[in-house]
C-alpha cells in the first residue's frame, strides 16, 4: 500500500547515501542482523503505523496536446510525458506546457533548475547541497551549473542565512537552504533583525528582497522532537518577510519560483512527509503561483477548513467524512502564504458558511490558528455560529512514540466539526 | 624592524592552519580539484561497498563519478608540504592520514601554550611622535591626500563635538563619538576604492565623511529629519549611503560579518574586481556571527577584509574580560585568514596594510583579517560615563600621548604642509561648517508619518494599508494630541 511503502523508503536523517540506511527493512540488513529464533521477523509492537493522511494530488489535466519538448532534467526512472497541461479551475496559475512526473524534492530540483538556467546570479547553498542534499533537492544542479552555484556551506546556520542576506543585499538570487525548520533557530537573529528590517531601516537604500530560505518541515512519522517542527509562528509575528508552505509539487514548484522572483525576503517551508509521497505531474518549465493567495479546494456550504502544507490532504478526508457521515459540506482552503496571509478569502468564506475550523501540526498555543481565529473574529463576529475550533498540536515538545496520538489526525478534526455543526 | 611583507610571509609559513590549506594561494582552482578526486575515491567506495541502493541515489553517485573521473585524468600532480588532500590513500607511509587536518606525528604530550605576552607585533609606520622609523614603509602619499586626512580627522572630531553637546541639550535623542579612533576610519577609507561596499557597526563615521558623505545627510539622520535618506526609521548614527556604497548600520553587533561574506561572494561573482569591507569591535568579535563570517568567508574564497578596530573596552566591559587569546588578529589564522595586526592609531600603518589586503584579496579571492589596535577615547555613547569603569588619567593618556589627529600633525609640521595659521584657520572654518550644517538641520521638519507604514515590504500589502488609514483617522479625531506641526504634510 502506498502509505506503508512511503515510511519504508523515507529517508529520515542526515546519512542517506553513505548505504548506512535501512535499519531492519533493507534486504542488506537482515542479511547482517542475525535474529534468534525466538524473534519473529516483524513482531506486532514493532509494526510501525501508517500515515496519517493520503495525499490527494492535483486534479488530472483536462486536455492533453502532443509537442515536442525539451525538458530542463531528467529524472531517472520517471518518463518524460510529452503532454501539455491545460490548467482546469483549481490550478487556474500553472501555465501549459509539457510535464513530467515528479514528487516533491523533484519538483523543488526543478524549479532551482528553472532558475539557475535563467538568472545567472542565482547561487544555491547550506549544508549538503552539493551533492544533491539530504533530502534531494539539489540532485545534479551542481554538475550543471557550476561548484561556484551550487556548494556547501560550513555547518552554522546563523552563517548561512547572514551570508544569504549579504549575497541578497550585493544583489545575487540567493537561495539558502536550511537542513531541517528545527534548525533555523540559530539564525533567528539575522531573519528577524537582519533579513525582514533591511528594506525599512535603509529607506529603501539597501534590501534582501533576493533571499530565499527553504527548509524541510513538519512531522514525517518519527521525527520526534527535532525533525519534526513547524515554526512559521515564531517567523509570523516579524513583519517584512513571506512564509509560504505548499500542499503538492504542482503548488511547490510554482511557490518557490514566486518566492525567488519576489522581492522580499521569503521563508518556504517544505513539508518533508510529501517529499516522496507526493507526486503529481509538475510543469518542466518555469511558472509562478502568487504569493498571499489562498486557495478553495473544495467549495461548500456548513463549514470551512483552513489548513496548510499536510494538513491540507488530512482536511481533505475529514471533508470526506463530514459529507459521508453527518451530510455536512465543507469548504477546504489552503492557506499556502501564511505571511502575509488572505483574510478576504477566508472571511469570504466565513461569511458564507458560519463556521471556521482551522488545524495545524504546530502546538495550539500562539500558533498561527490563533491569529487566523482572532482576526476572523473581528471581521465575521455576526457571521458565526459556533466558535472558531483549532485543531493542532498539543503544548508539548513533538515527541517520538506518541506521535500517532499528538498530531491533529483526521479523527481529532471529525470530532471537532461534529461538535461545531452541534454547537 | 620588519617590513610588512615579512610580517605577513613569517605568518604565513608558521600558522599551522595555512599549512593544512598547504596551497600557495594563487592555486586555489588547482587546490578544488585535488579535493574532488579525494572524494571521487570514497563515494566510488561507498558505492562498491552497498550492495543495493534505492534507485536515484545511485544514479546520483554515478553522475557524479563520471564527471570526476574525468577531472581526475586531466589534472596534474600537485604536491605540497604536509597537504594531506592532494595524495591518494597511502597507508604504508607513517603519515597521518586523516582527513581532517594534515601534521606530522608527535610521540611526545605537549599542549600548545596560547601565546598572550609576545602574540602578534603591532605594525606601525610612525612613532608616537609622527616620525617615519622605517622610511621604506612610508607611503609617501601627496601634501594633498594628507591633507585631507587631517581635514578629514578633525572634522569628524567637530562634528562629534557639536552632536555630542546637541544630544546634551535634547535637540538629538542619541549619540556616538569617534575620539580616537579617527586614524583607523581615514586610514583604511583612502585604501578602498569609492565603489568598495562598506559594511558598518556603528563607530565609522570617519569612512563615510572620507567617501564624501556631506555634513547636512549626518545631520539629517541624527535628527531623523526629512532629508534623512534612512527617511527617519533609525536611531542617530545609524547612517547608510547606497550611492557612497556603505551598507546602512544595523544595531545588533556583529550581524554584518556573515553578510560581508555573502557580499564579498556575489562580488566575486561578478568579476568587478570590487572587495568588501567588514569593521566591527573587539566586542563584536564576540557574537557567533563572527565566528561564522570568518568560517564562511574562507571557506568560500571571498574578497573581504575583516577590520577589527580593537579600542580596549565594549562599552564598560575591557578586553581582559572579553577574551583570554592574543586578541582577535590571532584567531584568524585559526580560520584560515590572513592576518595582521596594525597600530590604529598611525594612519599610514593602517593605510599601509589596508591597501596590501585590499590588492591581494582581490587578486587572490581570499579575506584578509586586520585588527587595528586603538583606544577609545570618549564614552560608549552620550548614554554611558565611562568613568564608572575607567580612570581619567588613562583617557588623557590616550588623548594626549597617542592620538592619531596629532601623530599626523606633527608629520606634516615636519614637511612645513602645516603651521599655527592653518590649524587656526582651519579650526574655524571647520567649526563654522559643522555650525552652519546643525541650524541647517535643527530647522528642518520631520519626515511624513505616511513613511511609517512603507517600505516594510517592496510594495504596500493590505494589512498594512489598513493599519495607516486606521492611524489616519485616529490622527484626525485626536489631533491636539499628536506633534504634527513638526512633521511634514
Amino acid at each position: 500500500m502506498a502509505a506503508t511503502r512511503l515510511f519504508l523508503r523515507a529517508s529520515p536523517v542526515k546519512c542517506s547515501l553513505t548505504g548506512l540506511t535501512g535499519g531492519v527493512h533493507s534486504s542488506l540488513g537482515s542479511t547482517l542482523l542475525k535474529l534468534s529464533p525466538a524473534c519473529t521477523a516483524k513482531p506486532q509492537a514493532q509494526r510501525r503505523h501508517a500515515a496519517h493522511f493520503t495525499f490527494h494530488p492535483e486534479p488530472a489535466p483536462s486536455q492533453y496536446e502532443s509537442r515536442a519538448t525539451n525538458p530542463p532534467l531528467t529524472f531517472t526512472g520517471t518518463e518524460i510525458e510529452e503532454q501539455v497541461f491545460i490548467a482546469d479551475t483549481h490550478c487556474m496559475n500553472v501555465s501549459a506546457g509539457p510535464t513530467q512526473k515528479m514528487n516533491l524534492f523533484q519538483s523543488v530540483t526543478s524549479a532551482l533548475d528553472n532558475t539557475l538556467a535563467g538568472d545567472p546570479t542565482a547561487v544555491i547553498f547550506g549544508e549538503d547541497v552539493a551533492f544533491g542534499g539530504v533530502f534531494r533537492c539539489t540532485v545534479g544542479l551542481r554538475d550543471k551549473y557550476g561548484k561556484d552555484r551550487v556548494f556547501n556551506t560550513p555547518l552554522c546556520e546563523q552563517g548561512i542565512v547572514g551570508f544569504g542576506i549579504g549575497a541578497a543585499a550585493a544583489g545575487a538570487t540567493a537561495i539558502a537552504e536550511i537542513q531541517f525548520a528545527d534548525y533555523i533557530y540559530p539564525a533567528f537573529d539575522q531573519i528577524v533583525n537582519e533579513a525582514a528590517k533591511y528594506r525599512y531601516r535603509s529607506g529603501n537604500m539597501f534590501d534582501c528582497g533576493k533571499l530565499t530560505i527553504r527548509a524541510p518541515w513538519g512531522c514525517v512519522g518519527h521525527g520526534s522532537i527535532y525533525h519534526s517542527q513547524c515554526p512559521e509562528a515564531f517567523f509570523t509575528h516579524c513583519p517584512g518577510i513571506k512564509i509560504v508552505v505548499p500542499r503538492g509539487p504542482v503548488q511547490a514548484k510554482g511557490l518557490l519560483l514566486s518566492c525567488i522572483a519576489d522581492q522580499n525576503p521569503c521563508i518556504f517551508f517544505e513539508p518533508k512527509i510529501l517529499y516522496r509521497a507526493a507526486v503529481e505531474q509538475v510543469p518542466t518549465e518555469a511558472y509562478q503561483i502568487p504569493l498571499s493567495q489562498a486557495e478553495v479546494l473544495q467549495e461548500g456550504s456548513d463549514l470551512t477548513l483552513v489548513a496548510w502544507g499536510t494538513q491540507v490532504h488530512v482536511l481533505k478526508e475529514v471533508a470526506a467524512m463530514a459529507q459521508e457521515k453527518l451530510g455536512v459540506s465543507c469548504e477546504l482552503i489552503d492557506l499556502r502564504t501564511i505571511l502575509p496571509w488572505d483574510t478576504e478569502t477566508v472571511c469570504k468564506s466565513v461569511v458564507k458558511t458560519g463556521r471556521l475550523l482551522i488545524s495545524h501540526e504546530a502546538p495550539v498555543t500562539g500558533g498561527f490558528a490563533a491569529e487566523i481565529s482572532s482576526t476572523v473574529q473581528e471581521e465575521c463576529f455576526l457571521n458565526l455560529e459556533a466558535p472558531i475550533s483549532r485543531v493542532c498540536g498539543y503544548d508539548t515538545p513533538f515527541p517520538h512514540i506518541f506521535e500517532p496520538f499528538y498530531i491533529p489526525d483526521k479523527w481529532k478534526c471529525f470530532e471537532a466539526v461534529k461538535r461545531m455543526i452541534n454547537y | 624592524m620588519t617590513t610588512l611583507p615579512e610580517i605577513l610571509d613569517r605568518f604565513n609559513q608558521n600558522a599551522s592552519a595555512a599549512k593544512f590549506r598547504g596551497r600557495a594561494v594563487w592555486d586555489f582552482h588547482r587546490q578544488e580539484q585535488t579535493r574532488d578526486t579525494h572524494a571521487l575515491d570514497v563515494k566510488m567506495a561507498a558505492a562498491r561497498g552497498v550492495k543495493k541502493l534505492y534507485g536515484i541515489g545511485l544514479h546520483a553517485i554515478r553522475q557524479n563519478a563520471s564527471l570526476k573521473a574525468t577531472t581526475f585524468l586531466q589534472q596534474r600532480a600537485f604536491r605540497v608540504n604536509g597537504a594531506l588532500r592532494q595524495q591518494p590513500f597511502d597507508s604504508s607511509a607513517e603519515k597521518p592520514q586523516f582527513p581532517g587536518a594534515s601534521a606530522e606525528f608527535i610521540d611526545h604530550l605537549e599542549f600548545i601554550q596560547p601565546n598572550v605576552i609576545s602574540g602578534i607585533p603591532v605594525y606601525r609606520v610612525m612613532d608616537r611622535q609622527g616620525q617615519i622609523i622605517n622610511p621604506s614603509e612610508d607611503p609617501k602619499l601627496s601634501k594633498e591626500m594628507v591633507l585631507n586626512f587631517y581635514q578629514k580627522m578633525t572634522l569628524l572630531n567637530t562634528m562629534d563635538r557639536i552632536l555630542y553637546e546637541s544630544q546634551r541639550q535634547g535637540r538629538i535623542s542619541f549619540y556616538m563619538t569617534n575620539y580616537g579612533e579617527e586614524g583607523t576610519h581615514i586610514g583604511s577609507a583612502a585604501a578602498l576604492e569609492p565603489t568598495d561596499l562598506v559594511f558598518g557597526q556603528y563607530r565609522e563615521a570617519g569612512v563615510l565623511m572620507y567617501r564624501g558623505f556631506p555634513l547636512d545627510l549626518f545631520m539629517a539622520q541624527c535628527y531623523a529629519n526629512a532629508d534623512d535618506l534612512g527617511k527617519g526609521r533609525q536611531m542617530p548614527v545609524h547612517y547608510g549611503c547606497k550611492d557612497l556604497n556603505f551598507v546602512t548600520i544595523s544595531s545588533p553587533l556583529a550581524t554584518q560579518l556573515p553578510q560581508a561574506a555573502g557580499a564579498a561572494y556575489a562580488v566575486k561573482r561578478e568579476n568587478s574586481n570590487r572587495v568588501v569591507v567588514c569593521y566591527f569591535g573587539e566586542g563584536a568579535a564576540s557574537e557567533g556571527d563572527a565566528h561564522a563570517g570568518f568560517n564562511f568567508s574562507a571557506t568560500l574564497e571571498c574578497p573581504l577584509i575583516f577590520f577589527c578596530r580593537n579600542n580596549g573596552y565594549a562599552i564598560s566591559t575591557p578586553t581582559n574580560e572579553q577574551y583570554r587569546g592574543d586578541g582577535i588578529a590571532a584567531r584568524g589564522p585559526g580560520y584560515g585568514l590572513m592576518s595582521i595586526r596594525v597600530d590604529g592609531n598611525d594612519v599610514f600603518a593602517v593605510y599601509n596594510a589596508t591597501k596590501e589586503a585590499r590588492r591581494r584579496a582581490v587578486a587572490e579571492n581570499q579575506p584578509f583579517l586586520i585588527e587595528a589596535m586603538t583606544y577609545r577615547i570618549g564614552h560608549h555613547s552620550t548614554s554611558d560615563d565611562s568613568s564608572a569603569y575607567r580612570s581619567v588619567d588613562e583617557v588623557n593618556y590616550w588623548d594626549k600621548q597617542d592620538h592619531p589627529i596629532s601623530r599626523l600633525r606633527h608629520y606634516m609640521t615636519a614637511r612645513d604642509w602645516w603651521g599655527e595659521d592653518e590649524e587656526k584657520a582651519w579650526r574655524k572654518q571647520s567649526r563654522k561648517l559643522v555650525m552652519e550644517a546643525f541650524e541647517r538641520a535643527e530647522r528642518r521638519l520631520k519626515p511624513n508619518p505616511e513613511l511609517l507604514f512603507t517600505d516594510v515590504y517592496d510594495e504596500m500589502i493590505p494589512p498594512i494599508a489598513k493599519q495607516r488609514d486606521a492611524m489616519w483617522r485616529h490622527i484626525q479625531q485626536y489631533k491636539e494630541h499628536y506633534p504634527l506641526d513638526l512633521y511634514e504634510k
